[in-house]
This record gives C-alpha cells, sequence and structure tokens, in this order.
C-alpha cells in the first residue's frame, strides 16, 4: 500500500472523500442537471466527466491562486468568467482533438459553465485554502461526479442500447426483429430514468452509510 | 474591503487577460478544428454512395471517387465548379432562380455513375443536414446520409443512425408517370413494397417531418436537371 501513501494523509482525503461521503451528486446533490442530459450513452459521459473534472480542477488553482486578490464584493463574477474561460478553452479542445464526441455532446460542454459543483467548490474550498490542496479538492469532486456519471450511464447504455462504449453487448440474435424475445427498454434513454439510476444509487449508499441520513 | 478604485482595475485586467488568452486558443485551435470540419464533410458525401472511410484516407478516397463538381440552376442548366466549397445553408437563402446548387458525380469501382445531393433542412432544435446519391437512372436512391446539429438523442438524432439511413436505399423519387414525388418518412411505418415511403422514427415526429421538407425541397430543386440529363442519356 506504500505506493498509495499519499492518499491516506490530509491531501489524499481531500481527493478520496468526493468518491463517497461527500461526493458532488449522491451527497450534496449538486450537478444533477447534466448527470440527466449526458450519461444516455458511457462515451459522453466520460469525456463530460474528463471536462468537468479540468475545469473544476484548474478552476480551483487558479481562483485559489488569485484568493487574497480577488475583491470580495465581485467574487462571484470573478469566478463566473474563470469557469467561463475554463469551459471555452475545454469546448475548442474537444472540437480540435475530439470532433466526434464534442458533436454528441453539443451544448452541454457549454453548459458546464452553470454546474453547481464548480461554483460550490470555488467557493466552498478554493477561496479559502492553499492552491494545491484546491487543486486536488477539484480532482477529486471532478472525478466523483465523473463516477456516477459513468455508473448510471453504464446502466442506461446497457439496459436502453444494448452496449457498452458502443460495442454490442447483447447478441443480435435475441432481439425481437431477428425473431427473438429481447427488446431494448425505451425508457432508460429518456432522461427520467437518469434521475431514477441516481436515487437507487443515494439509497443504496445511505442505506450502507448511516452518517449520511439527515435526521432533521 | 476593498476600493471601487482597485475592484475597477481589477474587473479591466481580468477581462482583458482573459480576451486575449481566448483569442490564443482559439487562433491555435482553428486550424485543427476547419480540418475536422472538411474531413467530416468528405467522409460524408462518401458515405452517401455507401463507402465507409477512416479520417486518414478519406481525402484520397474523395479523389478516386468524385469525378465531377457540378453546380446546377433551377432550370436544369449547369456549370462546373467547386461543389465542395458552396455553403448550402447561404445558397437557400436566395431567391431560387438565382441557386447554384452543389452536384457531386462519383463513379464507384463497377464504373457506375451515382449523383450526389446535398440536403439541408430544418429538424426539432436546430439544423438538420445530409447527402442523398442516386443511381445513373436518376431515379432510384443508391445511398444515403443524414446528420444534425442538436436533435434529441435517442429520438430525433436517430436519423443519422445507418439503420435509418439505409431504408432510403432503392427507393424511388419519381412515380411510374415520371412526376416527382420524392421520398417520404411515413409515421407509424411504410407499407410493405411502398417503393417511395421508409419508416419515420417513432418519437422524432418534428425531425421526420423535417428530412421530408428537406428530400422535397432540396431534391427537387434538380429535377430539371435530371430530366435534361436523362433525356440525352436516352438519346445517346
Amino acid at each position: 500500500m506504500s505506493k498509495f501513501s499519499f492518499l491516506s494523509g490530509k491531501i489524499g482525503k481531500l481527493f478520496l472523500a468526493p468518491f463517497g461521503d461527500d461526493n458532488p451528486i449522491t451527497v450534496k446533490v449538486l450537478g444533477i442537471c447534466s448527470a440527466l442530459a449526458v450519461t444516455v450513452k458511457i462515451k459522453p459521459a466520460f469525456v463530460m466527466a474528463l471536462s468537468v473534472t479540468v475545469v473544476t480542477a484548474f478552476s480551483n488553482l487558479i481562483i485559489s491562486l488569485l484568493r487574497n486578490g480577488i475583491p470580495s464584493r465581485i467574487r462571484i463574477i470573478v469566478q463566473l468568467v474563470v469557469v467561463a474561460l475554463m469551459v471555452i478553452i475545454v469546448d475548442q479542445f474537444l472540437k480540435a482533438f475530439v470532433y466526434d464526441v464534442s458533436k454528441q455532446l453539443s451544448v452541454f460542454v457549454g453548459l458546464i459553465i452553470t454546474n453547481c459543483i464548480i461554483m460550490g467548490r470555488l467557493e466552498a474550498f478554493a477561496l479559502a485554502n492553499k492552491p494545491f490542496p484546491s487543486f486536488i479538492d477539484g480532482l477529486g469532486n471532478g472525478f466523483g461526479y465523473g463516477l456516477i456519471l459513468i455508473v448510471v450511464a453504464f446502466f442506461r447504455e446497457l439496459l436502453g442500447s444494448g452496449t457498452i462504449w458502443g460495442y454490442s453487448i447483447i447478441p443480435a440474435s435475441l432481439y425481437a426483429k431477428n425473431n427473438g424475445f429481447y427488446v431494448n427498454n425505451g425508457l432508460m434513454i429518456l432522461p427520467p430514468t437518469a434521475l431514477i439510476i441516481i436515487g437507487l444509487i443515494i439509497w443504496w449508499q445511505r442505506s450502507r452509510r448511516k452518517n449520511l441520513i439527515d435526521i432533521s | 474591503m476593498h476600493s471601487n478604485r482597485y475592484i475597477f482595475i481589477y474587473s479591466v485586467v481580468m477581462v482583458v487577460v482573459v480576451a486575449i488568452t481566448l483569442s490564443i486558443v482559439v487562433l491555435i485551435l482553428k486550424p485543427f478544428q476547419e480540418a475536422n470540419i472538411r474531413t467530416e464533410k468528405i467522409q460524408n458525401i462518401l458515405t452517401s454512395i455507401n463507402i465507409q472511410s477512416n479520417k486518414k484516407e478519406s481525402q484520397d478516397m474523395y479523389k478516386k471517387y468524385i469525378k465531377e463538381e457540378l453546380l446546377i440552376k433551377n432550370d436544369g442548366t449547369y456549370r462546373q465548379g467547386s461543389a465542395f466549397d458552396v455553403k448550402l445553408k447561404d445558397e437557400l437563402k436566395k431567391d431560387i432562380s438565382k441557386r447554384e446548387m452543389p452536384l457531386f458525380i462519383a463513379e464507384t469501382d463497377d464504373g457506375k455513375r451515382h449523383y450526389i445531393v446535398p440536403l439541408w433542412g430544418r429538424g426539432l432544435w436546430g439544423a438538420i443536414w445530409g447527402y442523398i446519391s442516386f443511381n445513373d437512372d436518376l431515379n432510384t436512391v443508391f445511398g444515403a446520409l443524414f446528420d444534425h446539429k442538436s436533435e434529441t438523442p435517442g429520438l430525433g438524432a436517430e436519423i443519422s443512425t445507418r439503420a435509418f439511413q439505409e431504408q432510403f436505399i432503392n427507393k424511388k423519387i419519381f412515380d411510374d408517370n415520371g412526376n416527382f414525388v420524392s421520398v417520404h418518412v411515413i409515421k407509424g411505418g411504410a407499407p410493405k413494397g411502398d417503393i417511395h415511403g421508409v419508416d419515420a422514427i417513432s418519437g422524432g415526429t418534428i425531425t421526420s417531418n423535417g428530412v421530408n421538407m428537406m428530400l422535397k425541397e432540396n431534391v427537387g430543386f434538380y429535377v430539371n436537371y435530371f430530366k435534361t440529363l436523362k433525356n440525352t442519356n436516352n438519346h445517346e
């Protein structure tokens, strides 16, 4: 375990907490909107997760570097400008290097700006912490968000399209159109299913971690 | 507490720095993005004559298969010109008599000529476009490709799947009397043996209607050219 010793320290905690008890989607219930929109297939969900991670990590870093100079009266505007800058850069990179995926994600890359996780981490963490921990916090939250996105996309793609990462999993001969019995579940493709799956994940998580249950 | 002066200067500097950064990033990445768009267009044109190509070889394949590029007028006259560089969207805004629409003539490995018509129309959320190719009888569909900007995934966006596009193959655009009827996307499914109809997408009605409109408008423009060409072919 010595290889992962950095995960046991304070920095490690910052990185790991968003995967479990501090997960941005299932515990803080932030960033739900994009979790509904881009989780029909795994590949776009993966690229989206990566993009959000880059944006949270670097916005956190930049804001943390600037934190002593930012006038508190316009701090939200400053955060917004930094986030927008990062999002546009990511969007331009996607268009240049993974054109087909960027087409699938279309407007949702631009909408990362409105992802509550990013502003949430800037306000709650980066403004009060040093650059390196802020960067790690951003990475952790991005990955924590991505984890849920990919889990949701896995079930939606498997049950809704019968594929994983675009490769067919269900044998073609089982399908009703080839005289089999199987039909893809069309409901899985529609956004409400994402809510149901996220709901199930939250249920599962809270039934195992009693400390997350809000008694009030 | 910072003074107003500080806040103003801070904002101005911030905006300028961000603007410069973005301009640099966009300038650096622009050639890559334009190359992507060009390659995609080439691949789309090739797909419409049922030739799949990857990014690397598409350029060469295009040169190999596409023999002629023409600009067609509504009255059926035409001239040679770079059809590839025509912006269909702008051309469609012009008055119908002033339009010069692009046409690609391809020759497949079996030596047969195919006529590729580019398409541009409206879906539910944004633009839809595509390419449809015809056999040298200028009636039977050889292949089709559709794409879209922002149709709903799983619903309207299904027009970009091969399953939807392959339905168009071997459909006919003229009826027995030689009248132009186009190919229709039929809600609830086309009857078996319908040579002018294909199945619409369930849940994608507005996109399907968009495809109908697009085919009728765009292909309709070439009808005069097709008729003249058919006549000359018959006389030869």
